[in-house]
């Protein structure tokens, strides 16, 4: 009975996170920050490195959360997220929307739309601040 | 001031806007490779050969030198900002390299070396100007003998002394030579290791080599590794250097600079021994000047001074090529292979048959490299940007190009197979940790040599007493004695005083 948060470092990621903390608050359970990357470039802005991990672990301490980093890798990244979903049994996955052109979704696809169509729990969609 | 003159007038013939316009895209180009770990210049030298049919030999080879310098700066940018040197001669770079730019200081490091790099890559290239006439006149005189001794020396040092195993480099080198030996043979016409296959009467061609085992075999290996867990990037401004930093880089530039070039210069080339050689200089010489030297947290003489004995060793290595047409790097002998298409028999005659080639080779190599530092120091955070590239795609263009490359040749499909089948042979070679250097050389140098040989041993009415004929060819092959047997013997007394062969790395991460 868990909190998923799918994080990235940046503001959608923020606000999944922030909306994500108050959710497993609110419902008095544990949460699992989850960071993936399709690790097929070198270096991957979305992929939390060593020094955001200590920060972020800092962070989740200061609450009284159960809480835990899992970091994945592998082809799509969705998979990953719903993967732990499944793995946690999660009550509910918190995501970050963002605005997408429509070809840049036909090329690039999109990890949001996976998880809403395919996560087997609730979906929390939120929006980065205005 | 002959030297002077002749290099004026190689400026002359440089400095024309089509010329420069090559000059910058080699730079660039060369930069983009070396910046990206797996993609050296050799890689984009080799795919970029087809190009040499449709272009005027003197702007590919200001564009490949181009990209030759560039991949050496390129590849210190990767050692600095994410502790992944892109190619080997920025090992000893990282070390103090990425301390200094997790400290904050990534622009005064990214600065001394580029800085750097221009100063030892213009000393080492003025250097060639001056040595490689005098070496050349000398090396007119030498006999077919004494040069076939000269390319087994070569090959020698560079197989046993160069690299970790000497047993994979001796593989990695009868490979090669095995591949050269494709072909009808030049005095009695039977085919060799042909398969009955027509299409290999020729032998095999260089390119599809070169591109089936850089980038083909980098490209397969790439894809057995696809997904690596991402490396953190250290986020850089626009280079700049203080005044201290100026004051305390600009000795190390000059002393790498003078252990670059010699190491360059000689067949047992590369740039790894000189830039060890010149970390290990500055960080003894900062323990003695001042007993809490910064070494270890990111010293600014250790990226000045190995970054400067880089670019010398890759201008020295010019020296054997221009002079004696002796490839020394992996990208020396794929420049080889592009004068070979030319029809340009690289060797102690080219100073005197292409005088203008050679003085604007050296002409355009002083300008690529002044270009480097002017486009460089702004483009720096750019090219950090190139590290996000996804490898699917960039791996499909590499293999685009490649077959591109390889077709193109003789426009035949059968070239096509050949390269998947050195591709796979980059492949393995990668997967067993087979030197790929003395493979090239083989490849390329193994014909030559066979040449000479059989010109030494016509001459002697097929007595092997000819190869031994010339005073230079016994001093020669003692050498090669020397050098076998040497690392063996020291080998050999170390162990019986009880002294631990130390590995150079290990030394270094104490």
């Amino acid at each position: 009975m868990t909190v998923v948060i799918g994080y990235i470092p940046d503001q959608y990621g923020e606000a999944a996170l922030t909306a994500g903390i108050e959710e497993a608050q609110r419902r008095g359970t544990g949460l699992v920050v989850v960071n993936a990357t399709k690790g097929d470039a070198l270096a991957d802005r979305r992929y939390v490195g060593s020094a955001g991990l200590s920060e972020l672990e800092d962070r989740l301490a200061g609450l009284d959360v159960p809480h835990e980093v899992r970091q994945a890798m592998g082809a799509d990244v969705a998979e990953e997220l719903l993967r732990v979903v499944a793995d946690t049994d999660a009550d509910v996955v918190v995501i970050g929307l963002r605005h997408r052109t429509p070809v840049g979704k036909m090329i690039m696809g999109s990890v949001a739309q996976r998880v809403l169509l395919d996560a087997p729990c609730a979906v929390l969609a939120v929006k980065a601040g205005r | 001031m002959d030297t002077l003159d002749l290099l004026l007038d190689g400026f002359g013939n440089a400095l024309t806007p089509e010329n420069l316009l090559y000059a910058a895209i080699g730079v660039l180009l060369g930069t983009f490779v070396g910046v990206l770990p797996g993609i050296g210049p050799a890689m984009a030298v080799a795919l970029l050969l087809p190009i040499t049919y449709g272009l005027d030999v003197t702007q590919s080879l200001i564009m490949f030198a181009g990209i030759y310098y560039g991949g050496m700066y390129g590849g210190s940018t990767t050692s600095i900002l994410l502790n992944t040197p892109g190619e080997s001669a920025s090992v000893m770079t990282a070390i103090e390299g990425n301390k200094m730019a997790k400290r904050g200081r990534a622009a005064q490091a990214l600065a001394t070396a580029a800085i750097g790099s221009f100063i030892a890559g213009t000393i080492g290239t003025l250097l060639v100007a001056f040595f490689t006439p005098t070496i050349a006149d000398l090396a007119v005189e030498i006999g077919a003998p004494s040069y076939f001794a000269i390319m087994l020396l070569s090959l020698v040092l560079v197989t046993s002394v160069l690299g970790t195993s000497k047993i994979r480099g001796f593989i990695g080198l009868f490979i090669g030579l095995t591949i050269g030996l494709v072909g009808l043979d030049l005095s009695t016409g039977q085919a060799r290791l042909t398969g009955g296959f027509l299409e290999l009467a020729d032998g095999v061609d260089i390119v599809v080599v070169a591109v089936g085992v850089f980038a083909m075999g980098e490209a397969m290996w790439t894809a057995a590794h696809l997904r690596r867990k991402p490396v953190d990037v250290i986020p850089t401004g626009q280079p700049f250097m203080g005044r201290d930093d100026w004051r305390r880089s600009w000795g190390p530039w000059l002393r790498g600079t003078a252990l670059g070039f010699p190491f360059g210069a000689v067949p047992a080339g590369g740039a790894e021994t000189p830039t060890f050689l010149s970390y290990i200089t500055e960080r003894k010489l900062a323990d003695r000047k001042a007993g809490d030297s910064e070494f270890g947290e990111g010293a600014i003489e250790g990226v000045a001074g190995p970054e400067a004995a880089n670019n010398a060793s890759a201008a020295g290595m010019f020296v054997p090529l221009l002079a004696l047409g002796l490839p020394v790097t992996a990208t020396a002998a794929v420049l080889i292979a592009a004068l070979q298409t030319y029809g340009i028999q690289p060797g102690p005659t080219l100073m005197a048959d292409q005088p203008d080639l050679v003085w604007t080779l050296l002409a355009s190599l002083l300008i690529g490299n002044a270009l480097l530092l002017v486009i460089n120091l702004p483009l720096a955070p750019l090219w950090a940007k190139l590290l996000r590239i996804p490898r699917p795609q960039l791996y499909a263009g590499i293999l685009f190009f490649a077959s591109l490359g390889a077709y193109s040749v003789n426009q035949d499909p059968f070239d096509l197979a050949l390269l998947v089948i050195f591709g796979g042979v980059g492949f393995a070679i990668r997967r067993f940790g087979i030197p790929v250097l003395p493979l090239i050389l083989g490849v390329i140098l193994g014909p030559l040599m066979e040449l000479k040989l059989r010109e030494a041993l016509d001459l002697s009415g097929g007595d092997l007493s000819g190869l031994f004929n010339e005073g230079l060819a016994i001093f020669v092959y003692a050498l090669v004695v020397i050098a076998i047997v040497l690392p063996v013997a020291l080998g050999r007394f170390r162990r019986s005083q009880g002294v631990p062969a130390q590995d150079s790395m290990e030394e270094v991460d104490r």
